[in-house]
């Protein structure tokens, strides 16, 4: 067990919108360089999770420490830290990949950011569409482009929600590429899926969250087969 | 490999970026000067009064012309971040959320302010107005004026912009609160040209100054509850 601090320890998060309990008291914790993969039914509070972590909304009770930092205190600093690659593109479909990914750079303060623009655009076969209008992409194309503004300021902890929705093969390949080389370089993963064997391929923790609370939390490695009798027990 | 983005770093990033999309687009700029143009060609027409009165009238038809249109622009100021979720990558980044604000205030006054340049002599040609007090206290009016409306437009279009029918909702909410800056600014505006006392008028003035300041304060403190709304 490492001695360090846990990049993210969640105690007693609960997040409620109006009468509804979205999220109610989850707790766990994740070291540096683990890779947990979060499942559970349309509606179980998983992306409300995520974005929890991602400090783009507030706990309505309990607290979330990352990196042993209580979050509330300093979170630009601790945003910094954060990727984020949602089913949703972040891109501007006006601009060009380079053009979104140079300004993507800029706001996260890199000291070159037109020469990561290129490296990443190149990293994710992008780099001969890269002066042209996003809007002219394929989804294929655009999910590439996201993973490299996930990427480009290498960030401690890397959250991914569902990200292999709408992903052709080439581009799931590629994807567990970025997952495989992100981990290898300690960065920490969450990831939301509801495909068992993508979502449980590079996982060392695997959990299930059902009607707001966390009813499972794997302590190592599950095979896909053993995870869904584990699922199909617990959510039905 | 990373360096510390400073507020102002990241305002400018936010603000090129906008100006590049509305340069690629030209959605707020020509919606803008357009809305105006074809106001100033309706009033023109359907105002038949003696130059005298005209004088009374015109510095509410310029303003409504140019707040009705703002509101055109307002509405497109965080379209682009509602695409693809663009608002969220804003909200995580490593600064502090009213740059946001700020660079959408900066982008959102420098389209107004270029389209009032457009916009201001057709107006008074249409008209056949002259101007015989100081064009400076003139643009200043222009600026204190459409910063006031920028600053709050801006703020609620932020609000808005969560809602399904923003752009049903906005006016019904920007317009109640703009209404200081809609009288401070027509009334100054005829002061100038009804050749009256700046002592007469500066009382709008002080108003607008004093609007503009409280509205310059208040994101600081409401904008990153206002994006979580």
């Amino acid at each position: 067990m490492s001695q360090a601090a846990p990049l993210i320890e969640a105690r007693h998060l609960a997040k409620r919108y109006g009468e509804r309990d979205v999220l109610d008291d989850v707790s766990f914790t994740l070291h540096q360089g683990q890779c947990l993969a979060l499942f559970g039914p349309n509606g179980a509070g998983k992306s409300t999770l995520l974005k929890l972590v991602a400090m783009l909304i507030r706990p309505s009770n309990g607290e979330l420490y990352l990196d042993g930092r209580r979050v509330g205190e300093d979170q630009d600093a601790l945003r910094r830290r954060i990727g984020v690659l949602s089913h949703q593109s972040f891109v501007y479909d006006a601009l060009s990949a380079r053009e979104n990914l140079v300004f993507y750079g800029q706001l996260y303060g890199l000291a070159q950011p037109a020469e990561r623009a290129d490296q990443l655009l190149s990293q994710v076969g992008l780099d001969l569409f890269a002066g042209d209008p996003v809007r002219t992409f394929s989804r294929g194309m655009i999910q590439r482009l996201a993973i490299a503004r996930a990427l480009l300021h290498d960030p401690d902890l890397l959250l991914l929600d569902e990200p292999y929705t709408g992903l052709d093969q080439k581009a799931v390949a590629m994807l567990d590429d970025e997952v495989d080389r992100a981990k290898a370089a300690g960065t920490t993963i969450f990831l939301i899926s509801h495909d068992f064997a993508e979502g449980l391929r590079a996982a060392d923790r695997a959990a299930i969250l059902y009607r707001g609370r966390l009813r499972y939390f794997s302590d190592g490695p599950v095979s896909p087969e053993d995870f869904a009798q584990t699922y199909q027990g617990l959510v039905g | 490999m990373t360096l510390k983005p400073s507020f102002p770093r990241a305002v400018w990033a936010m603000l090129v970026k906008d100006l590049r999309l509305e340069f690629h687009t030209k959605e707020m700029f020509s919606a803008l000067l357009i809305f105006a143009l074809l106001v100033a060609v309706a009033f023109s027409f359907a105002f038949d009064v003696a130059p005298e009165g005209l004088r009374e009238v015109f510095p509410g038809m310029i303003w409504v012309a140019f707040f009705f249109a703002g509101m055109l622009a307002l509405n497109r100021s965080f379209a682009s971040e509602k695409q693809n979720g663009c608002l969220q990558a804003l909200m995580l980044g490593p600064f502090d959320r009213s740059a946001i604000y700020f660079a959408k205030v900066i982008g959102n006054l420098l389209v107004m302010l270029a389209s009032e340049v457009v916009l201001t002599p057709l107006f008074f040609i249409f008209f056949d107005m002259r101007l015989d007090g100081s064009i400076w206290l003139l643009a200043a009016i222009w600026l204190l004026a459409t910063f006031g409306f920028i600053a709050v437009g801006t703020l609620l279009s932020a609000l808005a912009a969560q809602a399904r029918a923003s752009e049903i909702l906005l006016p019904i909410i920007v317009f109640p609160v703009i209404t200081p800056v809609v009288m401070a600014a027509v009334k100054s505006t005829a002061g100038l040209l009804l050749g009256a006392r700046l002592v007469d008028y500066a009382i709008w003035l002080k108003l607008l100054v004093a609007y503009d300041l409280i509205f310059l304060a208040v994101p600081f403190i409401l904008f990153e509850y206002l994006l979580e709304v």
